[in-house]
């Protein structure tokens, strides 16, 4: 299929490829993390998970229309004013929603995922009755949107970039904070022992939530840098739900360098695979390959200890 | 989102929206006959039971309006409860006012027919102006052909499908393809074509069509590639690479849904600038709705091709879209199916009014025919295979999210279903 | 087997109940509308009572039931298409005589794997056939590896995304997103018709209890005690010698044969068969139905089932805008307040009542006065 191009392009071609890989692995790192902090730490199946990412994607909607109505002057920094707010405002949501659900449902961790389904629907509901059915356009500042000419032939996007800065970003600081903060070790401590950790003064009740909080915040965040590339509309969340949970499982729970390791090599399947056959079935092959090594290997590939 | 919740309305939710557009229409074309409901014998114009009384009608709303394709379908909601108020607001149908019943798809194909077969069963409504997907009509067709229901289904769609119970008031593929890569060919002196789509019946066979017709139609035309992504796909990098690589001179794109956002955003990202024109991106996928969410800036100088767009500039557009935006609103666009949606009412209300009965048989029979002289796309006639006759447009996006149109076919496009060559 | 060791009077009570409610009040309330929506109800039914099984005794939910439910569905559908497709009623096609939907996508001969559908016999066979094949690697590859809870959940989850999208892409030879549709006649019966709804839905009832009864009994048996030995305490089970994973293996491959039975049966009512019941969200919502139903209880998830859908239908016809808000609510208020579901509030709330109103009019001494074995 290559004979007909000179090494030139395919050169310049391959190395688009291999960015285009590193995109999507920074997509997926960006939408696994917050789930693997929840479901990983904490076991709960969260399927709103999508509907946070979404939440997160509609504040950097508001903040972008109020930037553009009251302080056009600075409307090409609001990406990042926004982000704050959607972390912020998921996680806020993340907060409430462990004090009135999921609290009540930590021994019964196949129950939080009804629960939650129940709780994605409601929130779907709301996206559409106070935005509207239709999708809403989130308009980007023009340095985002462009792309950096590296040679004649090659460009690079800049919200591609942007999404990779945004992904090692917060995987850093998802990692120090579970690796070198207080609570990180509190987290921890009660993931291998609650009662124990709760004897020793944690108070596991307050750890919970606001791990829990800070994962939905995440999943804020990620919902906003992806108004750069999808849709944001009231179902758009779902979209996300698959890929998510098949890449923090594929990683083997609990752990974040798991979850890493896992979107890395789904995504250099998948872009690998979409480039050599048409986009369906790269995406069922992908998926085939990766419930295939599930059943042989059904810790993930970085498994931590019992399995159950 | 002012009346939504409500099931059964008529007359008075927006008297100045109603009055606007029924004056301009009235100036158009519709003079309102002073037709009374005792001229017209209940039992005289509904000899099979359908829920007619001395001064109201009922007819079924059956649209997605939660779902992923409650995005999509609420335009034509919104196009279709205007025309019933505007209708209204008219003195009605053979002197009876519309009410409507309004049931959710819920973006289910199961559930579309089960909401049909309530609605012809139970409701015993008139008519129908409903559904959206391919999935959708061809889940609620049997239901409609063995209760001998009427539905108008607003959609351009891809064809292959003629049913005595539906009138088809968007265009089929050969009307909405055929015109613009001829244009494109001729005009632009485009070669080669890279079709894309989703993955679902109505890409597949619109770039089977295209496919014909490139290979087989036109001079020196080829296609390079050819390719399909799973619905709701959101990351095409990958396909965008392959596209630099054929060098093709248009890029014929049928995504629909959120993939749409997302593969507009990450094209122009990558530094595809449609405005240069180089490659040509031709679309029969992106309607003014699309846009909203896609983004003006990043479609910007993208070409469509379909029948209707908001600007175009004629009385009867310009009344429509006033009245549409009073009704529901300063900031809403207005799309290709939007505006078929909206003519459905408007043919129901012509055959009736031509059969003088209600009854779907007698409407059936005067459908065929039928002119609407004051269609907001302009002048369209129901063909015998239940298709409109209409003219094909091709519009460049610009970045505030609305078309300018840069060629309009001389005459209408007559609808062929089942195009012979093409299959 | 006894009668009585096969069935308790308060589980016969339990049944009768319900065969009441089936072929009496429903048909007897309901115009012919309704009981045909509440014929498609009960297709979800089958496997409602298959999740009880496995999930509910046995521990292992699966979030892929569509797929098994798709795969029935699409066996029957298969065959009826081919009835429905003569030469004469394909005449206006470029080749006549296969589906429309390969027509359109030209294909001009029927595929190899198409032709044994022509059986009817063989498409009855398929219909619990390939569910349960699929099933039985499923389980294979995961149960052998002790792979189970979020695990098998997710991974189910996936195989239905796969499945979903590897029937909507081969269009040419399983009707895309379309799905297999205008059915018409079954051996030359006409299922279009009002009078063959009904039909159907009683046809529905019966085998639903059929089914019900294989479901008790395998509770009843010492299978269904070792099943729930093995959810609460896999490793002891384990060391008394029995073989964990081929236990699960048969349970779980019970479970995807009663949904295949409901998917073809929900062909037959409904009409066609489409992909968006394979999927993840019909999947969801059919392991809400059992939930909802509770998830110890056979006859529970038949309520649940039943219950849910006529919730969905009643409340998107009355408020279009707003019935996902109620549905919602429905799911987390189970989940919250009534974990054991229907069954639950019956044998918590309402049974004692009776059984005490019972006693005091009737004084009869076998109903137990506390709470049952399980």
């Amino acid at each position: 299929m290559f004979s007909d191009y000179s090494w030139a392009d395919l050169g310049a071609i391959f190395a688009m490829q291999g960015f285009a890989g590193l995109t999507l692995f920074a997509v997926f790192v960006l939408m696994a993390l917050g789930l693997a902090i929840i479901f990983g730490q904490m076991g709960v199946i969260n399927l709103a998970h999508g509907e946070f990412m979404i939440l997160g994607a509609y504040v950097t909607y508001l903040v972008s229309t109020f930037f553009a109505e009251y302080m056009p002057a600075l409307f090409s920094l609001y990406f990042f004013v926004a982000m704050f707010l959607a972390f912020l405002a998921s996680g806020a949501l993340g907060l409430l929603v462990e004090w009135a659900l999921i609290r009540h449902l930590y021994k019964r961790p196949l129950d939080t995922l009804l629960a939650t389904w129940g709780l994605s629907l409601i929130l779907q509901q709301t996206y559409r009755s106070v935005f509207g059915a239709r999708e809403v356009g989130v308009s980007l500042p023009d340095w985002m949107m462009g792309s950096l000419p590296l040679t004649d032939l090659i460009e690079v996007p800049i919200n591609g970039i942007f999404v990779m800065i945004l992904a090692i970003g917060i995987s850093t600081a998802v990692y120090v904070m579970l690796f070198r903060s207080n609570w990180g070790r509190q987290v921890r401590a009660i993931n291998q022992n609650r009662d124990m950790a709760s004897a020793v003064g944690i108070n596991a009740e307050w750890t919970d939530r606001l791990t829990f909080g800070i994962g939905c915040g995440v999943a804020g965040v990620a919902g906003s840098a992806f108004t750069m590339i999808g849709s944001t509309g009231p179902t758009s969340g779902q979209l996300y739900i698959v890929d998510t949970f098949l890449i923090v499982v594929f990683g083997g729970t609990a752990s974040i360098l798991g979850t890493i390791a896992s979107a890395f090599s789904i995504s250099q399947a998948q872009s690998i695979m979409e480039f050599f056959l048409s986009g369906s079935m790269a995406k069922v092959l992908t998926l085939l390959v990766v419930v295939g090594i599930l059943m042989l290997r059904p810790q993930g590939l970085f498994s931590m200890k019992l399995r159950k | 989102m002012t009346d939504d919740t409500s099931k059964r309305k008529s007359g008075d939710v927006n008297r100045r929206a109603v009055l606007a557009g029924g004056t301009a229409l009235t100036a158009s074309l519709f003079l309102p006959k002073s037709v009374r409901a005792q001229d017209y014998p209940t039992a005289e114009i509904n000899t099979t039971g359908l829920a007619v009384t001395d001064d109201a009608v009922t007819i079924g709303i059956l649209h997605s309006i939660t779902g992923t394709m409650a995005i999509s379908e609420t335009g034509s909601v919104q196009a279709e409860k205007l025309a019933i108020e505007q209708i209204n607001a008219q003195g009605g149908i053979l002197g009876r006012k519309i009410d409507y019943i309004q049931e959710d798809g819920a973006s289910d194909w199961p559930t579309f027919a089960e909401k049909a077969r309530k609605l012809l069963v139970n409701d015993k409504v008139a008519s129908v102006m409903g559904c959206w997907t391919s999935a959708s009509r061809k889940a609620v067709l049997p239901v409609f052909e063995q209760h001998n229901g009427f539905l108008y289904y607003p959609t351009f769609y891809e064809g292959l499908e003629q049913s005595p119970n539906v009138i088809y008031t968007g265009q089929e593929a050969t009307q909405q393809i055929i015109a613009g890569l001829n244009w494109v060919t001729r005009e632009k002196g485009a070669k080669t074509f890279y079709l894309l789509g989703s993955d679902y019946i109505w890409p597949r066979t619109s770039n089977k069509i295209a496919r014909k017709h490139i290979e087989n139609f036109m001079d020196g035309t080829s296609v390079v590639g050819e390719e399909y992504y799973p619905l709701g796909h959101t990351q095409f990098n990958s396909v965008i690479n392959k596209i630099r690589l054929r060098k093709p001179d248009v890029i014929y794109a049928i995504v629909v849904g959120g993939s749409n956002v997302a593969f507009y955003k990450q094209l122009k990202a990558a530094g595809i600038d449609m405005t240069e024109e180089s490659p040509i991106v031709l679309t029969i996928s992106v309607t003014e709705d699309e846009i909203r969410g896609i983004g003006g800036e990043n479609i910007d100088g993208a070409y469509a091709c379909m029948k209707y767009f908001q600007s175009l500039d004629n009385d009867n557009n310009i009344a429509f879209v006033d009245a549409f935006k009073e009704m529901w609103g300063e900031d809403m666009v207005i799309g290709d199916v939007t505006q078929a949606a909206y003519l459905g009412p408007w043919l129901w209300k012509a055959a009736v009014e031509a059969a003088g009965s209600f009854d779907v048989d007698k409407v059936r029979e005067a459908s065929p025919g039928i002119e609407l002289t004051s269609a907001p796309e302009g002048y369209v006639k129901v063909h015998e295979n239940h298709h409109l006759w209409s003219k094909t447009r091709v519009g460049r996006a610009k970045p505030d999210g609305q078309y300018e149109v840069v060629f309009e076919t001389a005459d209408l496009v007559e609808p062929d279903p089942f195009p012979e060559g093409y299959q | 087997m006894t009668f009585s060791s096969f069935m308790t009077r308060k589980e016969a009570f339990g049944f009768l109940v319900l065969a009441a409610v089936i072929f009496l009040v429903l048909p007897l309330a309901l115009d012919a509308f309704r009981l045909n929506l509440f014929g498609k109800y009960l297709t979800y039914a089958f496997v409602a009572v298959g999740l009880a099984l496995f999930w509910g005794m046995g521990g292992i939910l699966s979030l892929g039931q569509g797929v098994f439910f798709g795969l029935g569905g699409y066996c029957m559908a298969m065959f009826l298409k081919l009835e429905a497709s003569t030469p004469e009623n394909t005449a206006i096609q470029s080749t006549p005589g296969i589906p429309d939907f390969m027509d359109w996508n030209q294909i001009t001969a029927l595929p190899a794997w198409w032709e044994p559908f022509n059986s009817f016999a063989f498409a009855l066979f398929a219909v619990v056939a390939v569910p349960v094949a699929l099933a039985f690697v499923i389980g294979l590859a995961m149960f052998t590896r002790r792979v189970g809870g979020v695990y098998f959940a997710i991974i189910t989850q996936a195989i239905a995304a796969i499945l979903t999208i590897l029937i909507i892409g081969q269009q040419g030879f399983t009707g895309g997103v379309n799905g297999i549709t205008d059915l018409r006649t079954l051996m030359g019966w006409d299922i279009r018709s009002e009078a063959a709804k009904t039909t159907l839905y009683f046809v529905n009832g019966a085998l639903l209890f059929a089914v019900l009864m294989v479901a008790h009994y395998i509770r009843k048996s010492k299978l269904g005690r070792l099943l729930r030995a093995m959810r609460d305490q896999p490793d002891r089970v384990r060391f008394s010698g029995y073989n964990v994973a081929s236990f699960k293996i048969f349970i779980f491959c019970v479970g995807a044969a009663f949904a295949g039975i409901g998917g073809a049966m929900f062909t037959l009512q409904v009409g066609f068969m489409s992909p968006t019941l394979v999927g993840i969200v019909p999947s969801i919502e059919m392991v809400i139905f059992c939930a909802v139903g509770g998830r110890l209880s056979i006859i529970g998830a038949v309520y649940g089932a039943l219950l849910v859908n006529w919730a969905k239908s009643t409340l998107s016809e009355s408020y279009p805008e707003l019935w996902l808000f109620g549905l919602g609510a429905l799911f987390i208020a189970v989940v919250m307040a009534f974990p054991n579901g229907l069954a639950g509030i019956w044998s918590e709330r309402i049974e004692p009542q009776i059984l005490r109103l019972f006693n005091r009019s009737k004084d009869d001494k076998t109903a137990p006065k506390r709470a049952p074995a399980e």
